[in-house]
């Protein structure tokens, strides 16, 4: 071995200074950038796609929004029956080819109404995260970019309002106002909103002495410009999040008072009401509870799923928290 | 260093900013600054974090609202402006910031973080005339023109602080307040990024004030260099008067701690330490400080001295 | 500390305070009176059944007798079960509830403790996966689907125990469960992603560099500070357990202060879900107030003085 080595050695060529010369460095040449150009938002949505558990909760509310607005058709097209049309001679009937997923004590159509009651719950839920979005981002936008005294005082009165328990609030105006699609959505919203302000107000606070909004000002930006540009794109992240979560909660309220007689009130149905509904008599007819209390599970477990997937996409240092 | 012709471009005078922190207490960040920048000068500030070299940097930019006193830009006090006439104003005065990743925004191409102000102050008539604004600005700073359309994330520290430079001379601005624009940059970068400082002066008759917390690189950039110290200024002389002559004791400490390229000199060099009297600049809102003036002991050469 | 306490209490009553109002002016504004239900009363009956219940008199005079009386404890008498006092209905169901209750949350904060640290201390093995993915299930499954669904099973299908009522101790286990297994969820969370931080911090290799034992370190310092933040979730567990004692009383046919709730709603019974939510509303705001001072207590880092420094 040793020998080999010096052998080797002997074989190299002898190199002189004259064997070198200047590599042409062009300074500029040397700066282009072969990566594909991602925005931030591509970046979340690679990460988000890898992450197979929150995929799965994205897919599953896709295919349960389009059955919730194709379900019914589907269902009229093939046997002719909506969600109204009772037959007393079919009540209570198992799952079958005429009734997929069987029939109630009316004798309505099971897939129907299941699709149709998943279409309300999720308009009771988007709307009531759309309504808490709107106000939660224009108070705490408020709070967190003007702060000092206005932030103290309207930060106190949000604080003063969130002590006061969120679902007796709801109950209480739904007992006097009676509930309907909107006086339940509005109840809902009558605090819902404090928790997203809370948020706006803490990212627009970290946020707004960040040296970019800084520069931005040493620009003569003005408010709007600073919020609608700077701030509230920077904190989409947690906004986004916090809206995804927000969703299946109005979705459990609105069931949680469907349980109390709260709900949306017949002939039209959520899913919360269809499995309180079910309560009677449902140890001889369990399909009655199982369809819409499964799906209501999956729409939740799916938000729940796709809110933590994107909190981790958004923030990949945030993982496993 | 720039072309001065005398006159005084930036007056500052008596400039004060307190913070409140809570339970009666105010954070004396700024306390009663004064003094002058002539057009196409560098003035140098240094003194340690937390000193409130930054704080005054903003507050001169009206970036913070001050507490007391005036800043003349041109003989205009800025500080009395309305909104609007503030707005426009602010073409004329700029500012690099210190750290090159939190100063651009992430969501941002390059092209609209250098295109911004041209949006803001309606500089560009067309999109056309604007691109070919922030493709001139890329190249002045010694950026590929490609990259106008790339996010802050792709490009690294250096090249970052280019994009900042060329931020902000996109209005062409005056004078340009560089906080430390070099300190979170890799040492390898910095001479590189103070060079071009000074070509652009050259080039555009710029006035920096360059704050820093490093005395040997401000040598070198400034004609003249003020040290702060817990929110107050020590001294302000000449570069080549303070390095040689240094009078107030914290400048000399500050001095001592350069280090020296010379292991012989460096071993056998005595740190001047000094400790911070008074306790530091959180203070009683009411609560006395100790006075101080700055006298005039040679021409040009200013010391903090007891009343 | 004192003064924390007092401005936390302040507040504290203010939203009660605001509570309160908004219960008497909500019930004011329902169209109609409380003997208007279910048959025509003679018109001097109706007269001296106002002036009974001080119906008569201007709603400001009536808003003031109604605060005095709640500050008395006196929450007036249900509409629909004659002559019987909502303080005594109350009294008469919420020992039932409060058992169910509280038992709910010794099982919840152990069971959810345990998983919690069992998850962290094997991070990204199958038992952190298990308990995740049980803790999500947890959390996305509603209450009463939880309850029917544990009915269905092992009251109807195994026969193992009870389906309703709470006669004997296995007919708890039910309910029990359906209670806790939203709290469980979230409590393991709390506590896996609170340890994992623990775990991985640097005092914890310097226990294991100065050669301490691992139980030691692990019950010392890993338990220790990953249990804190399981405490800011009290509150929210007080609201959890009742809105589930709500669904599952009705579900078990327990009849405990749930179930009040529920018919007095169904039977718009306003005295009676007048008080059943001033009831609640006391018992969810004096939890949270003790969250936050207990959490301040427990927590060293948190300071009180409201200075920074610059």
């Amino acid at each position: 071995m040793a020998n080999d080595n010096i052998t080797n050695k002997q074989s190299l060529p002898v190199v002189t200074a004259n064997d070198f010369e200047p590599v042409n460095i062009n300074e500029r040449e040397s700066e282009v950038i072969k990566r594909e150009s991602l925005t931030a938002w591509r970046d979340t949505w690679e990460r988000l796609r890898r992450n197979k558990v929150a995929m799965s909760g994205l897919v599953a509310l896709v295919v349960i929004i389009i059955a919730s607005i194709f379900g019914p058709y589907v269902a009229y097209w093939v046997h002719g029956y909506d969600y109204q049309t009772n037959d007393l001679m079919a009540t209570n009937q198992k799952p079958s080819a005429l009734h997929w997923f069987g029939t109630d004590d009316l004798g309505r159509d099971m897939f129907v109404r299941t699709w149709s009651g998943a279409r309300i719950s999720l308009i009771v839920g988007v709307a009531a995260a759309l309504i808490d979005l709107f106000i939660g981002v224009i108070y705490g936008g408020i709070m967190g970019y003007f702060g000092g005294r206005v932030d103290t005082i309207m930060n106190k009165f949000s604080e003063v309002l969130y002590a006061i328990p969120y679902l007796l609030v709801t109950i209480l105006l739904l007992v006097v106002f009676e509930p309907s699609l909107g006086t339940i959505i509005l109840a809902l919203t009558i605090t819902g909103w404090i928790n997203m302000s809370w948020i706006v107000r803490g990212e627009i606070m970290k946020l707004k002495n960040r040296e970019y909004v800084l520069a931005s000002r040493s620009m003569g930006a003005g408010t709007g410009r600073l919020l609608f540009r700077h701030l509230l794109p920077n904190a989409s992240g947690p906004i986004i999040v916090t809206l995804t979560l927000s969703v299946p909660n109005a979705i459990f309220a609105e069931s949680f008072l469907s349980f109390l007689g709260l709900g949306v009130q017949a002939p039209i149905s959520s899913l919360g009401s269809m499995v309180e509904n079910a309560l009677t008599g449902w140890m001889y007819y369990p399909w009655r509870m199982l369809f819409p209390a499964v799906l209501i599970s999956i729409i939740m477990l799916a938000f729940n799923l796709l809110g933590d997937g994107l909190r981790d996409a958004l923030d990949p240092s945030l993982k496993n928290k | 260093m720039g072309v001065m012709t005398g006159k005084n471009l930036i007056e500052v005078e008596g400039l004060k900013k307190y913070f409140n922190v809570g339970g009666g207490k105010v954070l004396k960040a700024v306390d009663n600054l004064n003094f002058f920048i002539r057009e196409g000068e560098t003035l140098g500030m240094v003194g340690e974090s937390g000193c409130g070299k930054s704080t005054a940097g903003r507050t001169i930019l009206r970036l913070y609202e001050p507490t007391g006193g005036s800043v003349r830009f041109n003989g205009t006090d800025i500080y009395k402006l309305s909104p609007g006439k503030m707005k426009a104003m602010r073409r004329d005065m700029q500012m690099i910031f210190q750290d090159p990743y939190a100063s651009l925004n992430p969501r941002f191409t390059v092209s609209d973080i250098i295109g911004e102000a041209l949006d803001i102050h309606k500089m560009a008539g067309s999109s056309g005339e604007r691109k070919k604004r922030i493709e001139e600005l890329l190249d002045l700073v010694g950026l590929n023109t490609d990259h106008a359309t790339r996010y802050p994330h792709e490009f690294s520290g250096g090249q970052r602080q280019r994009i900042g430079i060329a931020r902000a001379l996109a209005v062409n601005p005056k004078f340009i307040i560089c906080d430390e624009p070099i300190s979170a940059l890799d040492v390898s970068i910095q001479a590189q990024v103070v060079n071009l400082l000074q070509e652009l002066q050259d080039r555009l008759g710029l006035t920096y004030l360059f704050i820093a917390h490093d005395l040997s690189m401000v040598k070198h950039i400034s004609d003249r260099v003020a040290v702060m110290y817990l929110g107050k200024m020590v001294e302000l002389a000449d570069s080549e008067e303070l390095y040689s002559n240094p009078i107030h004791p914290y400048t000399k400490s500050l001095l001592s701690a350069i280090p020296v390229p010379d292991p012989e000199i460096e071993s056998q060099k005595k740190r001047i330490l000094m400790s911070a009297e008074g306790g530091g600049p959180i203070r009683s809102a009411d609560e006395k400080t100790e006075e101080t003036s700055l006298v005039e002991v040679s021409p040009g050469h200013w010391v903090a001295m007891p009343h | 500390m004192a003064r924390y306490v007092t401005s936390k209490l302040l507040y504290t009553l203010l939203s009660l305070f605001i509570l309160i109002t908004a219960t008497f002016f909500l019930m004011k504004a329902i169209p109609g009176d409380p003997f208007m239900s279910e048959k025509e009363v003679p018109a001097p009956i109706r007269a001296r059944l106002e002036a009974q219940y001080g119906l008569d008199k201007p709603v400001m005079t009536q808003y003031v007798n109604y605060l005095g009386n709640i500050v008395q404890g006196d929450l007036g008498i249900s509409m629909k079960k004659l002559n019987q006092e909502v303080g005594n209905i109350i009294g008469q169901t919420f020992g039932v509830s409060l058992r169910l209750g509280l038992i709910a949350v010794v099982v919840s904060t152990i069971v959810g403790v345990a998983l919690g640290l069992l998850a962290a201390l094997y991070h990204r093995k199958f038992i952190d996966s298990l308990v995740m993915v049980l803790a999500v299930i947890g959390i996305a499954v509603p209450s009463f689907v939880m309850a029917s669904l544990l009915q269905y099973l092992f009251g109807l299908e195994l026969k193992l125990l009870p389906i309703t009522g709470l006669r004997s101790p296995l007919g708890y286990v039910l309910p029990v469960v359906a209670l806790s297994a939203g709290p469980i969820a979230y409590i393991a969370r709390l506590t896996r992603s609170s340890m994992l931080e623990v775990l991985n911090a640097d005092y914890i290799k310097t226990a294991k560099a100065k050669g301490l034992k691992w139980p030691a370190i692990l019950w010392k310092h890993v338990i220790r500070n990953g249990i804190l933040p399981v405490v800011t979730y009290v509150g929210p567990m007080t609201a959890n357990i009742i809105t589930g004692s709500v669904v599952v009383e009705r579900i078990f046919g327990i009849g405990g202060i749930g179930k009040v709730f529920v018919d007095s709603i169904t039977n718009r019974d306003y005295t009676l879900i007048m008080g059943i939510t001033l009831f609640y509303g006391i018992i969810l705001m004096a939890a949270r107030f003790i969250t936050d001072i207990v959490y301040v207590l427990v927590d060293p880092r948190i300071k009180l003085t409201s200075g920074k420094e610059g």
